[in-house]
């Protein structure tokens, strides 16, 4: 089976993933447990404060997970990118069914017990430990079970935001339109919150069994070892990655800037003793924008068109050269340095089925505005928000489609023009898919969509500190056009190559970009 | 100490927060090992009464004095270690052991393991339970009485000169009943304590009582010794004897 080959290929890739998941769960949980429990604790007892804490706690998680991870980007100090931000989350998340079942444990314990307690002349701390949080444990329990099974679920979408975690296999799977790579994150996570509510459904029964007996100092010892774990774990995930020596290489959600970040990550790992951190597959233009911003991220490839559009938002521009010129300054004088064009310019292409191409006679976009009001289009979200988008393109070209376009994740427009639930797509000029899926690229004959030069964009900061940088990235200055990123895209979305194999083995086929020769 | 009244209460007023009045003016000396019974009807302040001498409840005007001290100037966590509470529903800790559900006070006054272990089983033997059957068992294993029985022993526990018991034995079974008030009269004249017990059975207060009280409005309509309480005109104290001569005349041995 593929699934399995591909577990076993990658297996110490595939174990970090699985772990990194697994710490993220147990970290974001133990923290939320540790403040959902003390928190249930208040609620009970001061109901007047309790109900707002709860409503708060509520809203917080109605919060669909993605956009909760968006808004965290360019939060400061809580927010950016990777596994502070995920944790974050998931403890946000976390926190709501863990003091909610605090307060109803508390609650379920029969008025004549807690009586008994005072009368007796315990102290309120007396009642909680002894009392209180001993019969409500259950209860507590269960709400961890809660928030550990949707803990693993949410953990999947952080690899949006560069956490890791199977959630990349996931991602990764979805960008490439391969099923494998999608179980192969999906099965293990499915797998995990299973054997995570197993685990804690058997600890939840023997905690309802009434006994207590004196294990009392075995429970205090694990649970000594389990506070000092979770301190480790949660310090290891948010351990401040600036370090001098290290550079974060960061890549948006779709095939080709993922080998283009590990193309720029096995060169600088070739040519300096750097350590690279990648963080690929992070999300769109605007997730790699703020944590640039944020000083999250050291490096990644972004294409000039979608810079001078998207992340500067001025007019489109045609001229290749004075889109450069603009981009360049806008990046300066945002401390960013952007390098030297790689060579090829993925724009935007219109794309439809051969079959309907061939059978329709239709080569260009003007051809198309002729069968387009028959037609159905779906196209990226940030395709019907940029100006150098789908507004621009229907006024352009006077294109009406039969009904407004659908959006969805650009990654699953190729798909879905392959399905036939739509009939017209906007997609990338390298992508691999083109081929794969026998799909045509219609000819922008009115010249509308503006230049997308791929240049690699670093922070001035980074650069400053480590000036070799330009030397290295330099090396890739024009080495790289279209038809070759097209291979190699295809070789990630047809043949099924890790990025890992595809940019050494273009490395290899190149000896011009070898240290020697570029040094000569 | 002086030879004061173990508990006194001085014109005692008490209203429920946002309720009825429950006791006006009220006035009552117990003494030192006598075993005061407290009869009225449902809501008038018997429970009370109860929660006002281990200050689960602050008067709202007057004071009651434990041991010649207002409960305002004790420490409300000593005080209530320096007095043992026997309730009706009993409140066991459904997840403690017997045997740990009885060291509960002494645990929490650092008394040493051997000194709670040894305790636990003089206490368990007072009230008829055998420790080496029932220590290590848990409140659902047990039976009604059986669990008023650990109510009791728990109450015990440090030993406290006062015992407050809220409708000890109104949840079991005559028969049972019959037995406990035997029980109690035996660990009584061991442990000689004063007993503030509250009961809305006549027959029982008059077979557990050194002295009896009857609650109505508030306040004491009679207070005299079991044998005299029929010498009462309070019309109160009538209803009570109305509604079980036959205890009256035969329940006492």
């Amino acid at each position: 089976m593929r699934l399995i080959e591909f577990w076993l290929n990658n297996r110490l890739e595939f174990l970090d993933a699985i772990l990194r998941h697994l710490a993220l769960v147990v970290a974001a949980v133990g923290v939320a447990a540790a403040v959902g429990v003390p928190l249930g604790v208040l609620a009970h007892r001061r109901p007047r404060l309790g109900g707002p804490i709860i409503g708060i706690a509520n809203v917080v998680q109605t919060i669909p997970s993605l956009a909760m991870f968006g808004f965290l980007i360019p939060i400061p100090l809580i927010g950016g990118i990777g596994a502070r931000a995920a944790l974050i989350v998931l403890f946000l998340y976390a926190l709501l069914p863990i003091m909610r079942t605090t307060v109803s444990g508390l609650k379920s314990i029969e008025p004549p017990v807690r009586e008994a307690g005072v009368a007796m002349g315990m102290t309120g701390w007396q009642l909680l430990k002894l009392v209180e949080l001993p019969l409500a444990r259950p209860s507590i329990i269960a709400g961890l079970r809660v928030a550990t099974v949707v803990g693993v679920g949410t953990a999947t979408i952080a690899a949006a935001i560069g956490a890791g975690g199977l959630g990349e296999y996931i991602f990764r799977g979805v960008a490439s339109v391969d099923s494998t790579v999608i179980l192969a994150g999906a099965i293990p996570a499915a797998v995990m919150a299973l054997l995570a509510d197993f685990t804690l459904g058997w600890m939840e029964r023997r905690a309802s069994v009434r006994r207590s007996g004196d294990h009392g100092i075995l429970f205090r010892r694990l649970a000594i070892v389990a506070v000092a774990g979770l301190i480790l774990l949660t310090g290891l995930l948010l351990w401040p990655d600036r370090d001098e020596g290290r550079i974060v290489i960061g890549s948006k959600n779709f095939t080709e800037q993922v080998i283009l970040g590990e193309l720029l990550a096995q060169l600088i790992e070739r040519e300096t003793s750097l350590s690279v951190e990648r963080r690929l597959n992070l999300g769109d233009t605007l997730v790699c924008e703020t944590a640039m911003r944020a000083g999250d991220l050291d490096l990644y490839v972004e294409y000039t068109g979608t810079a001078l559009t998207a992340i500067f938002k001025q007019a489109v521009i045609l001229d290749s050269e004075e889109v450069n010129r603009r981009v360049s300054s806008s990046y300066a004088s945002t401390g960013r340095t952007m390098l030297e064009p790689l060579g090829f310019n993925n724009t935007y292409v219109i794309l439809i089925r051969r079959e309907d191409a061939r059978r329709l006679k239709i080569s260009t976009i003007s051809h198309l505005t002729k069968f387009a009001p028959k037609m159905v289009a779906g196209f990226g979200a940030a395709f019907l928000d940029r100006e150098d988008g789908y507004q621009g393109l229907i006024n352009a070209y006077g294109l009406r489609f039969a009904e407004p376009p659908r959006a969805m994740d650009l990654s699953l427009t190729y798909r879905a023009l392959a399905e036939k639930q739509v009939d017209v797509i906007a997609g990338d000029a390298t992508n691999g898919l083109i081929a794969k899926l026998d799909l045509v690229a219609l000819e922008d004959d009115r010249r509308y969509f503006p230049p997308y030069m791929a240049v690699p964009v670093i922070r001035t900061e980074t650069l400053n500190r480590q000036p070799e940088l330009r030397r290295v990235i330099s090396i890739l200055s024009g080495a790289i056009d279209d038809s070759q990123m097209q291979r190699m895209n295809y070789e990630a979305d047809v043949e099924r190559k890790e990025p890992r194999e595809i940019v050494s083995s273009f490395l290899a086929r190149h000896p011009e970009l070898n240290r020697e020769r570029h040094l000569n | 100490m002086s030879e004061g009244p173990a508990i006194e209460f001085e014109n005692v007023s008490y209203r429920h927060p946002g309720g009825p009045r429950v006791l006006v003016d009220f006035c009552c000396a117990i003494a030192r090992g006598e075993t005061l019974a407290l009869v009225g009807r449902s809501g008038t302040g018997k429970t009370t009464i109860l929660r006002l001498i281990n200050r689960l409840l602050l008067p709202d005007a007057g004071r009651v004095i434990v041991e010649g001290r207002s409960t305002l100037d004790w420490d409300p966590i000593r005080l209530r270690r320096h007095i043992g509470y026997v309730m009706q529903e009993v409140g066991l800790f459904p997840h403690m052991s017997i045997g740990r559900n009885v060291a509960v006070v002494p645990q929490l006054e650092d008394w040493s393991t051997d000194r709670i272990r040894a305790r636990t089983d003089e206490v368990l033997n007072l009230v008829g339970l055998d420790p080496e059957t029932y220590r290590d068992r848990f409140p659902h294993e047990l039976s009604g009485g059986q669990r008023q029985r650990v109510g009791v022993a728990r109450a015990l526990a440090v030993d406290p000169p006062i015992l407050l018991m809220d409708e000890p034995f109104g949840a079991l079974d005559p028969l049972t009943r019959a037995e406990m008030h035997r029980e109690f009269h035996r660990i009584q004249s061991q442990v000689q304590k004063t007993i503030v017990c509250v009961t809305h059975d006549m027959g029982e207060a008059v077979a557990l009582g050194t002295r009896l009280g009857v609650l109505a409005q508030g306040r004491l309509a009679a207070l005299a010794a079991p044998a005299e309480i029929a010498d009462s005109k309070d019309p109160e104290v009538q209803v009570f004897l109305d509604a079980l001569p036959h205890l009256v005349n035969t329940g006492r041995s």
